[in-house]
């Protein structure tokens, strides 16, 4: 039996984002939307991380820390790209430092669309990574 | 009955009893705050989950320190319901502590270490009072074991309301909760990431945890030295507490650590050492 659909700690890392989606995960917490339902705890430590949750694009000065902090995890883990500028860079992907989505650094397992991304398609994103979770650890084991 | 049948069924039954607890404890907070919060089961699925997870060893000495952390602390409660000494237990209950600072200690990262030296700090605060207590209670018993306590005429909170204020507090500091929680907290984005437990991955982290169980259950073995009219009055004892200590712990914020040690010790001074006086005085 495997736990990890039960138990999906979350590390959210904001990259070049505006806030808005951040806001949006935040909102996910509240007693609103209250993920911690479905065991979701948001740790803040990648060590103890399942999910990574990334909000805004990577630029030059923060691909090294989306590296470190995606190698810190320990397996199985997903990352989940929450957010326009998350996905693929959004209106700042022609900006001068702007490298672009996730994509560009780190394997992304789910994306999640909106500009902001509304709390229910995180949540949503969340319960796919999940679901990619589970498959990853049953390679594994 | 055979002391050494309590003795084992701690062992077996303290992890069920403090993970239940851990999972009422967040429902109930989660209620407080508004929300519904996760399931009862949920300590145990978390568990379950950080002993599948992959582990990183960022030392590895780390590993066998926790595991005696884990065996000490379930040993400390069978102790004291095997029918040890009671003060030695409180000695075996404060090396099982320092195995767990030993084990963050060796990280090398700064949270940790940070983590590492604060509950330091706090076991400098709690373990007095943790001596005193268990010589008051041996005073006014007059016996020196789990079960002589329990048989014992004398009712010990009554005898002792000090050091069972003093006990409220203290406990505090042993059930991980705000505002004396400077060295680990389960809340995120605190200034020390997850202080003691930064480091730890996987089975690590899960051993911690089942060593908190052990240590919640073992803290109501404690109440039950104070209740001592019946195990039953006790655990009931333990509960009001500990629905008290949810309340602080989602009332108020972290203190600095010298606020820890000076509130944990004046309390033990003038608390436990002003009850114990009281008793010398009226000539018990």
């Amino acid at each position: 039996m495997s736990f990890f659909s039960r138990s999906p700690w979350i590390l959210h890392y904001d990259g070049s984002s505006c806030n808005g989606c951040d806001i949006e995960v935040l909102a996910c917490l509240t007693p609103l939307y209250d993920v911690e339902r479905f065991g979701v705890i948001n740790t803040g430590n990648p060590k103890h991380a399942d999910i990574l949750l990334v909000t805004g694009s990577v630029n030059e000065r923060n691909i090294e820390i989306v590296r470190n902090l995606y190698r810190q995890m320990p397996d199985p883990k997903v990352v989940v790209a929450v957010g326009a500028c998350a996905c693929s860079g959004g209106i700042f992907a022609r900006a001068y430092n702007v490298q672009g989505g996730i994509d560009k650094v780190i394997p992304v397992d789910v994306y999640v669309p909106g500009c902001a991304a509304r709390p229910e398609s995180i949540i949503d994103g969340v319960v796919q990574g999940i679901a990619a979770l589970e498959a990853k650890q049953r390679m594994t084991a | 009955m055979n002391p050494a049948i309590y003795a084992l069924g701690f062992v077996v039954f303290a992890p069920v009893l403090g993970g239940l607890l851990a999972g009422v404890d967040r429902i109930v907070s989660a209620r407080m705050q508004g929300r519904v919060g996760p399931p009862l089961l949920q300590p145990f699925y978390d568990v379950g989950k950080l002993l599948q997870k992959r582990t990183r060893q960022i030392n590895p000495i780390a590993e066998p320190l926790l595991i005696a952390h884990l065996g000490y602390m379930a040993a400390t409660g069978a102790l004291l319901l095997g029918g040890t000494d009671l003060i030695f237990t409180v000695f075996v209950f404060a090396l099982a502590a320092l195995l767990l600072v030993l084990a963050a200690g060796s990280a090398n990262s700064p949270f940790s270490f940070a983590g590492a030296e604060r509950e330091l700090v706090v076991l400098l605060a709690s373990e007095p009072f943790f001596i005193l207590m268990m010589v008051a209670i041996c005073k006014v018993t007059g016996a020196s074991t789990f079960e002589g306590v329990l048989a014992s005429s004398q009712l010990v909170a009554v005898q002792l309301p000090g050091v069972l204020l003093a006990f409220l507090l203290v406990a505090t500091i042993k059930l991980r909760k705000s505002p004396f929680d400077i060295s680990i907290s389960h809340h995120p984005h605190q200034e020390l990431v997850s202080g003691l437990t930064s480091d730890m991955s996987g089975r690590l982290l899960a051993y911690v945890e089942l060593a908190h169980w052990y240590e919640s259950a073992l803290l109501c073995a404690f109440m039950v030295l104070l209740f001592n009219w019946s195990v039953p009055v006790g655990v009931l004892a333990f509960a009001v507490a500990y629905a008290l200590e949810v309340l602080v712990d989602n009332a108020t914020s972290r203190i600095k650590w010298q606020l820890v040690l000076r509130s944990t010790w004046a309390a033990t001074l003038l608390l436990c050492g002003g009850n114990l006086l009281a008793l010398f005085v009226m000539g018990r």
